[in-house]
C-alpha cells in the first residue's frame, strides 16, 4: 500500500485542527489561566493563584451542587440502564407493533430538550398536572412534583428515563449482534429462560453496556437545561445542578474566574468517574474479542 | 412460545406504548383545549383547584355530533396555533426561520467539513495518524461548562456576538462524532475502488469527490440529518451566545415564552411545544431509517 506524507493528512484534516485550535485548545488554555484568576468582564483579570478553589472549599452552594449532581447522575444512569435494557430486550420479542413502540420510545429523544422540559411542566403540574389527575382517580393525591423540596430531583430522575431511546437501540444493536447458535446451545443443554439471559445475553452485551454506562455518566453530570427550565435550580437548591452553578456565576454573577475554576474541577470529577467506569469495565466486562473472534 | 407469556409480552408492550405516547397524546390534547383553568399553584390548598376535573384526551367543546365536534376542533387548533403564532411577548416565525438558518447551515457545512477530515483519517496514511484521531475523539470530553465562558469571550472580542454565526461557525470544522461516523463508513468502503482511481489517474482529492463521496450517501444524509436535528435542539449554545431576542431559535424562544407567562395558559404554552416538535418528528417520520442506523452504528462492534 501506498504511504502519503504527513503533509496530505494534515491537509485533509486541517479544518479540524483549525476548528480545533480556535474553538478547544484555545478555550481550553484560556479557561485554565481565568481559572487562577480574578475576572468581573469589566477590568483585566487579576492573578489570585489557586484562591479560587480555596473559596470552593469554603462555598455551600458548591458542595450542595456537586452532591445533587453526583445524586442525579448515579441515579439516572442506574435507572435509565435498566429502563433501556428492559426495553431493548421487549421490543427485540417478535411481537406485532413493535416497530411502532421502537419510534415511538425513540421519539422523545429527537425533540428539542426545552420542549421535552415545558411538556413534563404540565405534566407534573401540581392541580391540573396529567400525573396527580391520574392519581386522584385512584385516590390518591400526589404531591406538588417539582415545588416539593422533596420530591424535586427525583422527579426529574424520572422523567429522564422518558429520553432512553438511543441507548435502547444501541443496546438493540448489541442484541443482534449475540450469536443465535450460542443461545440455541444454551437451551439444547437445558437452560431456562432467565438462564439464558442472565449467562449467556447479558455477558454477551456486557461490553456495549460498559460503553452506554460511560456515555450516560459523561451526560449525567453535564446536566443543565433540564433544571434550569423546570425548577431553576430550587426548590430551596434542592435541583442546582453544577453546570447550571458555573453558567450562573460565568453569565449572571459576572464572576468569570471562579466559573473557570468551577468548570475544571467538573472536567477533572468527569475524567476521574470515567476512568473508574473504564477499569470496572476492564475487569467486568466478558471480552467477547478472546473467544468470538 | 406458550400463549400465557405471549400475552404477558403483548401486555408489556401496550404498557410501554402508552407510557410513551401519553405524554404527546397529553400535550396535543391541551393544545387543542379552550382555556385551561387553572389555579396558581402558589394560592392556597387543594380547594382552589377543581379535582373534579378527571383525564380527558379530548376536549370538551360543547358540540353536539362527532362532524360538529370535528369542526369545533379546527377551529380551536386555529384560534390556539393562532394566537401563538401571532404573540406579542414572543415572534415564532421569527425564531421558526433562525432554527431553520442555523439548522441549515450547521448541518451543511458540518458535513461538508467532516467529510473532507475523516478522508484524511480513512484513506489517506501518515505517521502519527492513529494519535491525532484519539485528539478528535478526545475532543468529546471536554465539558461545555469549561469552553462556553472562554468561547463566548474570544467571540465577543472578534465582534461576533449579536448574530447567528456563533451557533454554526464552528460547524464549518468538522465535529468529532460526525469525523468518527464517516471514517468508519469510508474504511468499509472497497479498496479496490480507489485503485482503479488511481490507476485512471485521479490523485486523492479525485478520489474523494469522484469514488468516496458518490459511494457515501446514507452515510453523508445520516451525518447531516444528525447535525440538523442537533442544531435545530440545541439549547445552552443559544443562551450563551445569543443576546437580542430577535435571534433566539426556537428552542430557546419557548423557554422565553414559557417563563415568561410563567405557566398560566397551558393550551398556548403547549400549542407553542407542539410547533416546536412538529418539524422535528416529521423529519424523523420521513427519515426514521437513517436515524435508526446511525445511531445503532455507535454501538461497540469488533
Amino acid at each position: 500500500m501506498r504511504r502519503d506524507g504527513a503533509r496530505v493528512g494534515l491537509l485533509f484534516t486541517a479544518p479540524f485542527w483549525i476548528g480545533f485550535a480556535l474553538f478547544t485548545a484555545v478555550p481550553v488554555g484560556l479557561s485554565l489561566y481565568y481559572g487562577t484568576t480574578d475576572y468581573d468582564l469589566v477590568e483585566a483579570p487579576l492573578p489570585i493563584g489557586l484562591a479560587n478553589f480555596g473559596e470552593m472549599a469554603g462555598d455551600a452552594v458548591f458542595w450542595t451542587a456537586l452532591r445533587n449532581t453526583l445524586v442525579f447522575a448515579a441515579c439516572s444512569v442506574a435507572l435509565n440502564t435498566v429502563v433501556a435494557l428492559a426495553l431493548a430486550l421487549l421490543l427485540e420479542q417478535r411481537l406485532r407493533g413493535r416497530e411502532f413502540v421502537r419510534a415511538l420510545v425513540f421519539a422523545p429523544t429527537l425533540v428539542p430538550i426545552s420542549a421535552v422540559a415545558v411538556g413534563w411542566l404540565w405534566l407534573f403540574h401540581r392541580d391540573e398536572g396529567l400525573i396527580n389527575a391520574g392519581l386522584r382517580i385512584v385516590g390518591v393525591q400526589g404531591p406538588d412534583w417539582l415545588g416539593d423540596a422533596r420530591w424535586a430531583l427525583w422527579s426529574l430522575v424520572g422523567m429522564s428515563a422518558w429520553v432512553v431511546g438511543a441507548q435502547v437501540l444501541v443496546y438493540t444493536a448489541a442484541l443482534r449482534d449475540v450469536p443465535r447458535s450460542l443461545v440455541e446451545a444454551a437451551a439444547i443443554d437445558g437452560a431456562n429462560a432467565r438462564q439464558r439471559l442472565l449467562r449467556v445475553v447479558l455477558p454477551q452485551i456486557s461490553p456495549a453496556v460498559a460503553f452506554n454506562v460511560l456515555v450516560s455518566i459523561i451526560w449525567a453530570l453535564q446536566v443543565f437545561a433540564l433544571p434550569l427550565i423546570m425548577t431553576r435550580g430550587g426548590p430551596q437548591n434542592t435541583t442546582l445542578v453544577y453546570s447550571m452553578y458555573v453558567w450562573q456565576n460565568a453569565f449572571q454573577y459576572g464572576r468569570m474566574g471562579y466559573a473557570s475554576a468551577l468548570a475544571w474541577v467538573q472536567f477533572a470529577v468527569t475524567c476521574a468517574l470515567t476512568a473508574a467506569a473504564v477499569a470496572l469495565a476492564r475487569k467486568r466486562v466478558y471480552a467477547r474479542g478472546a473467544t468470538a473472534r | 412460545m406458550r400463549w400465557s407469556a405471549r400475552t404477558v409480552l403483548y401486555v408489556l408492550l401496550a404498557v410501554v406504548a402508552c407510557a410513551w405516547a401519553t405524554p404527546f397524546l397529553w400535550m396535543v390534547s391541551t393544545s387543542l383545549t379552550p382555556d385551561v383553568p387553572v389555579a396558581n399553584s402558589a394560592s392556597d390548598g387543594a380547594g382552589s383547584a377543581d379535582l373534579s376535573r378527571g383525564v380527558e384526551f379530548l376536549p370538551d367543546l360543547g358540540a353536539d355530533g362527532p362532524l360538529d365536534y370535528a369542526a369545533r376542533l379546527a377551529d380551536q387548533a386555529r384560534t390556539n396555533y393562532g394566537a401563538v403564532l401571532a404573540s406579542d411577548s414572543a415572534d415564532f416565525p421569527r425564531y421558526y426561520r433562525n432554527s431553520l438558518v442555523v439548522a441549515f447551515l450547521s448541518a451543511g457545512l458540518m458535513t461538508l467539513s467532516s467529510a473532507v477530515v475523516a478522508y484524511g483519517f480513512a484513506r489517506v496514511t501518515w505517521r502519527g495518524r492513529d494519535a491525532a484521531f484519539a485528539v478528535v475523539l478526545g475532543t468529546m470530553m471536554v465539558p461545555f461548562t469549561v469552553l462556553m465562558a472562554p468561547q463566548y469571550l474570544l467571540f465577543e472580542r472578534l465582534g461576533l456576538i449579536g448574530g447567528l454565526l456563533p451557533l454554526w461557525l464552528p460547524s464549518a470544522f468538522g465535529g468529532a462524532f460526525s469525523i468518527f461516523l464517516l471514517r468508519q463508513f469510508f474504511l468499509g468502503l472497497p479498496r479496490a475502488l480507489d485503485e482503479a482511481a488511481l490507476v485512471d489517474g485521479c490523485g486523492h482529492l479525485g478520489i474523494f469527490a469522484r469514488v468516496i463521496l458518490p459511494n457515501s450517501v446514507p452515510a453523508l444524509a445520516a451525518v447531516f440529518l444528525l447535525q440538523f436535528v442537533a442544531a435545530w435542539n440545541d439549547f445552552v449554545g443559544p443562551l450563551v451566545f445569543l443576546n437580542h431576542q430577535e435571534d433566539y431559535t426556537l428552542a430557546l424562544g419557548l423557554q422565553m415564552y414559557q417563563s415568561q407567562n410563567s405557566g398560566t395558559q397551558w393550551n398556548l404554552l403547549m400549542a407553542a411545544v407542539i410547533l416546536t416538535i412538529l418539524p422535528v418528528l416529521l423529519v424523523f417520520a420521513l427519515f426514521q431509517r437513517a436515524f435508526t442506523e446511525s445511531v445503532t452504528t455507535r454501538g461497540v462492534k469488533g
